[in-house]
């Protein structure tokens, strides 16, 4: 039986994955795809906690998890496609209107 | 598990408003030119949700098998959050006619932020906390960048959308870390095993993570930098809601996490929150001070404000609580007759602003110059006025629980602070100008200053008619 701190270790591998991805990207959907890998990532932890647990409080949250998931990323991509009508870029290095 | 119908009517101030929600989108399609009609129908909704969350507060107890709490401290947010909204849809109508952004939709996703907002105060549950958490949060994506066609609302949503969903991310794991090491997400069953979690590892990284997610939503230092970009590019009665119920929501959480289930966590948390109250204190007065946008520069203050309040975390004591919850409301009061005003002046694309532009308000429009200056002085911490009391509950907290140094930064720092909000009222009342005004102020908006301001005096006169309410609700 694969123990614990296997899913464990995977899933903060994955969440990292995704913080690295989300600092270091420049185009606004791969960074949202990124935040996305975090969410999974502690969907992961959930399940893999729930189960060695034995509680099922975990796999319940792993379900309000994914529909908010859900719901952010249509609110998220209306957010680019609004802006992208407006300005052609979805580069967010070259969204600046707004600075100090 | 049974379901017991009197749940419902323990929470029977968020069905109201979540009923009233649905019902103006329904309303937006079955009746031509619904603004009027859906205004004040929300209107009524609103005072109904209130009047049913005051009649609640003297009771206590939990409803849906532990899920949320009944009465006193949701209550006491329940009501607060509920005034904030009632005022903030009296600035809203003319603004948002002026804009050209005049759809009902906007008074409904407020509603529904409302909503989210209701469910954080009364969450008992990590998982409850994290559904109202982001359903406020989501309804604040929406709204931040409603004016579709400026692209300085398009980036503020962007970048709120982008931050917020990144902070979500910390937040959710760092509530599955405390799920795994507690092996529950009640907050009643941590609390009750708080001792032996606290040597675990396990739940501390837990602990980081979720602080880090919730020093995101208050727009705390290092953790603040989405702030004075959403609000400056926000339309400004949505910064008005977002930077007042908001941030009150965000701290309901945060106080329901640290005080209730951590019991004020262990002394290195305690320091932990004394560094982000420094750290926020510090950077959001300073960098305000070189603000010439008025939007912006209560963007910074409102920083500087969220660092005050963590002051009271750092006390973690039942003061230092009364003293936060106190300040929330007095801070909601003051800071949306802020933006209030600021919305008022407001025209075209953030123009009418700036400092220049405020210049000789006072005599053109005297009533709203000092209306103006009640809120400055307010949110500048001088007597007799709410900012003043709030900022004392939670200094004297600091002093109590032996964080003397921490009540001596806070106080320097307020003196910074004072600089740039007399500034404001300098340049009203010292110096000549010719802007006019767009439009004249309504007497709906109008309204709402003068409610705010009331209440402004009404906590810096009478602290105890608030500050009672508060006590012992843990």
């Amino acid at each position: 039986m694969v123990s614990l701190n296997f899913y464990l270790s995977l899933s903060a591998m994955l969440f990292t994955i995704g913080v690295v991805g989300v600092l270091t990207r420049r185009n606004a959907i791969i960074v949202f795809m990124s935040i996305e890998l975090m969410l999974n990532s502690v969907n992961l932890t959930l399940v893999a906690f729930s189960s060695f647990l034995g509680d099922a409080t975990g796999q319940m949250l792993v379900f309000f998890v994914i529909t908010i998931a859900a719901a952010e990323a249509a609110i998220g991509l209306a957010i680019i496609i609004a802006l992208f009508r407006n300005k052609q870029t979805v580069n967010i290095d070259e969204i600046n209107l707004l600075k100090w | 598990m049974d379901f017991n119908p009197t749940d419902l009517l323990h929470i029977l101030p968020i069905i109201i408003v979540t009923v009233t929600a649905l019902a103006i989108l329904i309303l937006e399609i079955t009746i031509k030119r619904a603004e009027p009609v859906v205004f004040a129908f929300s209107l009524i909704g609103l005072i109904a949700a209130g009047v049913s969350a005051i009649s609640l507060y003297p009771q206590s107890g939990t409803a849906f098998n532990e899920m949320v709490s009944i009465g006193g401290f949701a209550s006491f947010f329940h009501v607060a959050f509920i005034v904030v909204t009632i005022l903030t849809f009296l600035i809203s109508r003319q603004y948002i006619e002026r804009m050209g952004i005049y759809h009902s939709e906007y008074y409904a996703i407020i509603l529904f932020s409302l909503v989210g907002m209701m469910l954080i105060a009364s969450s008992l549950d990590l998982l409850m906390l994290f559904i109202g958490i982001e359903l406020m949060s989501l309804s604040f994506y929406i709204l931040a960048g409603f004016m579709r066609t400026r692209l300085t609302s398009n980036e503020s949503a962007l970048k709120y959308f982008l931050l917020g969903a990144f902070a979500t991310g910390f937040l959710v794991y760092g509530i599955a870390l405390v799920y795994g090491a507690s092996g529950t997400t009640n907050l009643a069953s941590i609390a009750e095993q708080i001792d032996q979690l606290f040597t675990s590892t396990l739940f501390w990284m837990g602990v980081a993570m979720l602080t880090m997610g919730f020093s995101f939503k208050i727009a705390a230092v290092p953790f603040h930098m989405w702030a004075p970009d959403v609000y400056e590019g926000a339309p400004t009665t949505v910064t008005a809601f977002m930077s007042t119920a908001g941030k009150a929501a965000a701290f309901a959480g945060f106080l329901i996490v640290v005080m209730f289930s951590f019991a004020g966590g262990t002394e290195k948390l305690q320091d932990l929150f004394a560094i982000l109250a420094v750290a926020s204190m510090v950077v959001g007065n300073v960098i305000a001070i070189s603000q010439h946008n008025l939007k912006r520069m209560l963007a910074y203050s409102s920083i500087a404000h969220a660092g005050y309040m963590l002051i009271g975390f750092a006390a973690a004591s039942e003061l230092g609580m009364s003293g936060v919850m106190f300040y929330i409301v007095a801070y909601g009061f003051m800071n949306i007759g802020a933006f209030g005003v600021l919305s008022m002046t407001e025209y075209g694309e953030n123009k009418n602003l700036t400092f220049d532009e405020f210049k000789g308000l006072a005599t053109r429009k005297p009533f709203v110059a000092a209306l103006m200056a009640i809120f400055m002085f307010s949110l500048s911490g001088i007597p007799p006025f709410a900012g003043f009391f709030g900022k004392y509950y939670i200094f004297l907290a600091a002093i109590q629980e032996g964080y003397t140094w921490l009540a001596i930064v806070g106080v320097l720092a307020s003196v910074i602070g004072v600089y740039y909000y007399i500034r404001v009222i300098i340049y009203m009342y010292f110096y000549d100008g010719d802007v006019t005004l767009e439009a004249e102020p309504s007497y709906i908006g109008m309204t709402a200053l003068v409610l705010a301001a009331f209440a402004v005096l009404q906590m810096g006169i009478f602290p105890s008619t608030v500050l009672r309410l508060t006590v012992g609700l843990f």
